[in-house]
């Protein structure tokens, strides 16, 4: 048997290597992927007061600290065992839409779009977003100004693009200013058309990819998302459910606090990144996905008109429950078409500019769960307290961490379509990379691990020798 | 009427008061000498050793806020040693515990961090220690946050000096010093504690803040410890 490693995975968030074993015949046997990174968020968290940790936890990620942000300080709120007051729940959700576009604008412009506008064997030295500006300059310009707009939504909302104070535990600390509202609103028209327009762009050569359709992760699982108390799509509260490939709901509405009795963590030697399951299933068959496409597989529906209209095509074209792992290059630019509309019913409450957006309390609850659906997926924030609120215990299990085990089989699935180990190919390796960039996997964060994402790809033989590297240093 | 006497500092003559402390009367005079454990309106300690200066026929520099003023003084607040010196004790500082500004609840309202911008500190050269310190929340109110604090004594002086509680001293020598209420105890069973809140008010740090302020949210008033000091007729 030989073995591929491909060190570093380029285009993604954090370090991650992926090794694919060959048989004596060349074909491929296994493949898995390796994160390389520990950080140990949940460690030296322990002894600081519980209100310090939405900053502390932010410092996972700076793709998306609001999320963080945002599931911190809702395990915070249960730990002061607070209702915060709804304008302040409306304007956390806000600011978390901002994020959401900046981050999905980022996965689908800056690190996939490469792949999908220039071609999966395109020539690696532009197959970035450098020679994306050179092919559709316009396209370019467009998704750094949609992620510029999201970024700008945070700014002007929490004062800073990165690591914003503005979220507190009991709310914001701060009410929105009447002329961000303004700026925010008057934003959203061209931002839509742009988010449109990659939606077409996408729609147009998706039928240039059946064989990746097919192959990059294309399988039944389990998919896992927070819905609102109708089933639509909800990024900020809800309850979680699971759904099977079949279309029926293993789970439905899990409270925050609940998720314990339904998640399982397994630990494998070979990743710093745990393998999170579903437990009533057990591991490793209680495979989930989550994050974009698993968002619109378990709902009902979006909620607002645009991104139904979107949600209804897309159901007609890969059924209710899509399998491929691919769509969720398709999936994330339906998310921020609802990210949009959702943005704009929200700024148009007649209530989000209530002065009334912060609750006060102490440590009335020694232990409290917070979950929201960040861009990559469900992150939950646990912690435990002691009576003078002090951080004895925690557990975080991130968006990219659910989709581990999803993660590893795709990567099999793909290596065992495209990768002949007689004939290696950088076209393949990089479909191998490419089925990890459909997740847009932040390691970073799973692992609350430091650093932007290289990865490398080594090709092994039975014996364990080296026999083949590919290898690439930097993200972007 | 206290007598008054005439010195030099920086090259310019200024009248002072006897008995008053160089650095008040460079600060009388408008002139900025650094420092960090002194508050006007409470004694001098020379705890943190920013407000070094030279003085002329002394070998080695003193602090200025424990050296009383003399007839004559020749005295120097600038030069390239003492910058060296000052930057020096505020990378000692900032290396000795867990000075972590961008969690830190009083992150853009802290003294120590000002002054470090102030005096150019980008880095420190020294090893950072890490030290494995507590944060005592057992206090109601208040939190102490051993990780963030300087031992310059403000809390100390402050609870002697205007509240009368004497609830904080330090114990321990060298680096192993630590702000302690009372008898060594939890802050919230220190019986002398008022909860007055002006020990928080003085420290310059993170260390000690109101419970429940998340990061960037503590904003101190030192000046109210001065107010007060002036209206209980104390000008030390």
């Amino acid at each position: 048997m030989r073995e591929i490693i491909i060190d570093p995975v380029t285009r993604i968030e954090g370090h991650a290597k992926i090794t694919i074993h060959l048989d004596d015949a060349g074909k491929v046997e296994d493949a898995r992927l390796h994160v390389t990174q520990v950080r140990g968020f949940e460690k030296f968290c322990e002894g600081r007061p519980f209100y310090e940790m939405p900053s502390l936890m932010a410092r996972i990620c700076g793709i998306c600290p609001i999320s963080h942000l945002l599931a911190s300080a809702k395990a915070c709120d249960a730990l002061m065992a607070v209702r915060i007051p709804r304008t302040g729940a409306k304007l956390r959700y806000v600011v978390h839409l901002g994020q959401m576009i900046q981050s999905h604008a980022l996965s689908f412009f800056h690190l996939s779009a490469p792949d999908l506008l220039l071609g999966m064997d395109h020539d690696p030295a532009t197959r970035n977003i450098m020679g994306l500006i050179e092919k559709s300059p316009e396209l370019a310009k467009q998704g750094i100004a949609l992620r510029k707009f999201g970024q700008q939504v945070i700014e002007w909302l929490a004062g800073e693009r990165v690591h914003p104070s503005w979220i507190v535990p009991g709310g914001v600390n701060a009410p929105l200013d009447p002329e961000v509202r303004t700026r925010i609103l008057s934003g959203i028209p061209e931002a839509m058309k742009i988010a449109e327009n990659a939606l077409s762009v996408l729609k147009s050569v998706v039928g240039n990819f059946a064989a990746e359709v097919e192959s990059f992760g294309n399988f039944d699982s389990l998919h896992m998302g927070t819905v609102d108390d109708e089933g639509g799509l909800d990024f900020y509260d809800g309850g979680l459910r699971f759904k099977d490939a079949k279309g029926k709901i293993a789970a439905d509405h899990v409270a925050a606090e609940d998720y314990a009795k339904f998640i399982g963590e397994a630990v494998v030697p070979w990743s710093y990144l745990k393998m999170p399951y579903y437990k009533p299933i057990g591991y490793p068959s209680g495979l989930y996905r989550v994050g974009p496409l698993a968002r619109l597989n378990v709902i009902e529906r979006c909620g607002t008109p645009k991104a139904d209209k979107e949600l209804k095509a897309f159901r007609k074209a890969y059924g209710a429950v899509a399998k491929s792992s691919f769509l969720y290059h398709y999936a994330r630019l339906i998310e921020i078409i609802f990210s949009l509309e959702k943005l704009e019913e929200l700024l148009n409450a007649p209530d989000i500019l209530d002065t009334r957006v912060r609750a006060e309390a102490g440590p009335n609850c020694n232990e409290g769960v917070g979950i929201c659906e960040a861009p990559r997926g469900t992150l939950i924030h646990h912690y435990k307290i002691d009576d003078n609120g002090l951080v004895t215990w925690a557990n975080l299990i991130i968006a990219t961490g659910n989709n581990n085990l999803a993660m590893n089989k795709s990567i099999k699935q793909v290596s065992q379509r495209f990768v002949d180990g007689n004939n290696l190919k950088e076209g393949m390796l990089n479909r191998v990379e490419a089925v990890v960039r459909a997740y847009d996997p932040c390691l970073s964060c799973s692992t609350h691990a430091l650093g932007q994402m290289p990865m490398q790809i080594d090709l092994v033989s039975p014996a364990g020798d080296i026999l083949d590297q590919v290898s690439r240093t930097s993200a972007m | 009427m206290p007598k008054q006497v005439k010195l030099k500092i920086d090259g310019e003559y200024v009248n002072a008061t006897e008995g008053q402390s160089v650095l008040d009367a460079a600060k009388a005079n408008g002139k900025f000498i650094p420092s960090l454990c002194h508050v006007q309106g409470l004694s001098g300690v020379g705890a943190c050793r920013l407000c070094m200066v030279e003085i002329a026929g002394g070998a080695r520099p003193l602090p200025a806020c424990t050296t009383p003023v003399q007839e004559g003084m020749v005295i120097n607040t600038v030069s390239e040693r003492l910058s060296k010196y000052r930057r020096m004790i505020i990378e000692l500082l900032l290396s000795e515990r867990n000075h972590v500004c961008a969690v830190c609840v009083s992150n853009g309202h802290c003294e120590l961090q000002d002054m470090a911008t102030r005096l150019g500190v980008t880095h420190s050269s020294f090893p950072y220690r890490y030290p494995r310190l507590p944060v005592d929340a057992s206090h109601p109110r208040f939190v102490l946050d051993h990780n963030r604090c300087i031992l310059c004594s403000r809390c100390v002086r402050v609870c002697a000096e205007i509240e009368g509680a004497n609830t904080w001293n330090i114990v321990s020598r060298g680096v192993n010093s630590m702000v302690a209420a009372d008898l060594n105890e939890p802050w919230g069973d220190a019986e002398s504690c008022t909860r007055c809140g002006k020990c928080v008010e003085a420290c310059p740090t993170g260390a000690l803040v109101v419970k429940g302020k998340a990061v960037e949210e503590m904003v101190k008033r030192t000046q109210t410890v001065s107010r007060l000091a002036t209206a209980r007729g104390g000008s030390r």
